[in-house]
């Protein structure tokens, strides 16, 4: 198996993980190494502990026990806005927009540019102009087919709403955007088209830590695949190397690895 | 994915188009009041005369001020049942303070209005550190702000009040006409929440709470604070309007505001404010505002006893909100 020791240092890591709810383990020691420029899929049964590991590193939870690095320094998020002050950016399965604001101003959410001078600091008011133009460049950039960024976000198809929340990750995300089965709610033209999006934000230099449990988008999308089983990392593959019937055999526990270090 | 691009691009110019109903339908209220207007003024040679404007305006005044609080409310889809009553409490505090306790006027406004502030900041209190639903927590302070307005005023009504208390109910005369400064005070504040509402981060926030509390909290905007915020901003509105009906009627009331909760609501929704929140205009409250005022005024010129009055209101809020949710049923299909 492929993922041993690495000679690139890993953008984000995790070292020795454990959540544990009452008398349920969800995080048992577990650990991850997204490496720079890649695309790590994370898959796993019902209860491996994917979900909660994805949320532990975009700061939706606090892990118990273990080490969270990014660019090799130890790190520690209280909440999601810890994360993202880091530069972890998250896109979450339910698509996070408001419905009825528009792209620009879903775009921007939280993150609003103010006008210059004493408009913008004494009376605060919005740069929506400034705030169309960069919209308009970052969904370009992506090459998300959306025309106006005035459109309220509930006019658009569940693909194009996603393509704004990705874009709104890759806009902001200095070191690694998380996507949180991105394509869950999509159906199969939409689902293409977010992960032609998700290689277009790889290919910016933007690490992408993608969970997801359809498999076929997982070998089509990943550079590695991390395989996890009860709380822990089984093992790390390249989709090249693997057939997907045997992904599955080691994510079940059909078949066993053998730890390599 | 080539494919996908042209029905892309096919679905945009659906979603610019159906921009243009949403504007049509932001629209909608003005277009009833112009026409209640027309109706009005057909039927009646006095209903344009620049006094009987005037005095629709001042009739408006209190609730319209109460529903620019009932609208940031109803904006994060809480609603506020407490607003008349609130109200109430601090017209009777504002009074008493200057008329029992020699309070000077301004001193005298300030003690009612922070009484209001107090009643808006322990609604947000509970329905965010406590978790209630705001219909249950209002319901319970409505109650509240009443039996005390009742015990303080022993219900009787506080009259000699300082002329400082009074002068928003002082008029200067536009082209003839007399027109009070309470109305101009109302009109500032529409415009002044309008701004607020379009041209900052925290307006936006609150659109954004209203339609997806879920993902504004994921975003990094504190929630709480905001739903906070809101409610005792709200009272503050309420302040204003304890102030500008003591000025209207001269004495301190204690039996006022007991329908301004439904009167506001009444306005907020013929303005085209979803109870859902996060959709809506202020300045449509104004509008639903005015158009209540105006059949109510009209009717009253018409001869109509005040009970039809009250069927047609209740007739013009269901078709209001018929409207709101058939036209979102409309959207979600298509």
């Amino acid at each position: 198996m492929t993922g041993g020791p690495t000679t690139v240092p890993p953008v984000l890591q995790a070292r020795n993980l454990v959540k544990r709810y009452g008398h349920v383990t969800a995080l048992d020691g577990a650990d991850l190494d997204l490496l720079p420029g890649e695309i790590l899929a994370v898959i796993g049964d019902n209860g491996a502990g994917k979900s909660t590991l994805v949320k532990a590193l975009s700061g939706a939870l606090v892990p118990d026990e273990g080490e969270i690095r990014l660019d090799g320094a130890p790190v520690k998020f209280h909440g999601p806005r810890d994360a993202r002050r880091h530069g972890i950016e998250t896109v979450y399965q339910d698509l996070a927009v408001a419905p009825a604001m528009t792209v620009a101003e879903n775009l921007f959410l939280g993150r609003e540019r103010r006008r210059p001078g004493v408009l913008g600091s004494v009376f605060r008011l919005l740069d929506k102009p400034r705030m169309m133009a960069e919209a308009a460049s970052h969904l370009e950039s992506l090459q998300i087919g959306i025309r106006s960024m005035k459109q309220p976000v509930e006019s658009l198809s569940g693909g194009q709403r996603q393509g704004v929340a990705v874009a709104r990750s890759a806009a902001f995300a200095r070191h690694v955007v998380i996507m949180d089965e991105p394509t869950a709610a999509l159906g199969v033209k939409e689902s293409g088209m977010v992960l032609d999006l998700i290689r277009r934000v790889r290919d910016k230099g933007l690490p992408v830590l993608l969970v997801s449990h359809n498999m076929p988008h997982v070998f089509d999308v990943a550079d590695r695949i991390h395989i996890a089983r009860l709380g822990k990392r089984v093992a790390v593959v390249k989709p090249g190397e693997i057939s997907m019937a045997d992904a599955v055999a080691i994510m079940t526990g059909a078949v066993r690895v053998e730890k390599d270090s | 994915m080539r494919a996908g691009a042209g029905s892309l691009a096919r679905r945009s110019a659906v979603g610019e188009a159906r921009d243009h109903a949403a504007i049509l339908a932001a629209s909608g209220p003005f277009l009833a009041l112009l026409l209640a207007s027309a109706f009005f003024a057909s039927q009646s040679d006095r209903f344009l005369s620049g006094p009987n404007l005037s005095l629709i305006l001042q009739q408006v005044v209190v609730v319209g001020v109460i529903a620019i609080g009932q609208t940031l409310v109803v904006l994060t889809a809480g609603i506020d049942l407490s607003c008349g009553m609130v109200m109430a409490l601090g017209s009777i505090v504002m009074s008493k303070a200057a008329v029992d306790h020699g309070l000077d006027a301004s001193s005298a406004i300030a003690c009612g209005i922070l009484v209001t502030i107090a009643f808006g900041f322990l609604n947000g209190a509970l329905i965010t550190f406590v978790r209630l639903p705001p219909f249950i927590v209002t319901l319970g302070t409505l109650n509240i702000a009443f039996a005390i307005t009742q015990i303080y005023s022993r219900s009787q009504t506080v009259s000699g009040l300082p002329d400082g208390m009074v002068v928003l109910g002082d008029t200067f005369t536009v082209g003839g006409t007399a027109v009070t400064y309470g109305t101009v005070l109302m009109l500032m504040l529409y415009g002044v929440v309008w701004v607020a509402l379009r041209e900052t981060a925290t307006g936006r926030h609150l659109y954004a709470l209203g339609n997806n509390a879920e993902a504004t909290r994921l975003m990094g905007i504190s929630t709480v604070r905001l739903i906070l915020a809101v409610y005792t901003l709200a009272g503050l509105t309420y302040g204003i309007a304890a102030l500008l009906a003591v000025a209207r009627t001269g004495v301190g009331d204690p039996q006022a505001g007991q329908t301004d909760n439904l009167d506001s609501i009444t306005a907020v929704v013929l303005g085209g404010t979803s109870l859902f929140g996060g959709r809506g205009v202020i300045l449509g409250s104004l509008v639903g505002a005015l158009i209540v005022g105006v059949f109510r005024n009209g009717l009253t010129l018409m001869g109509v006893a005040s009970v039809y009055q009250i069927l047609i209101t209740g007739i013009l809020v269901i078709l209001a909100v018929a409207t709101d949710q058939l036209s979102r049923r409309k959207a979600l299909r298509s």
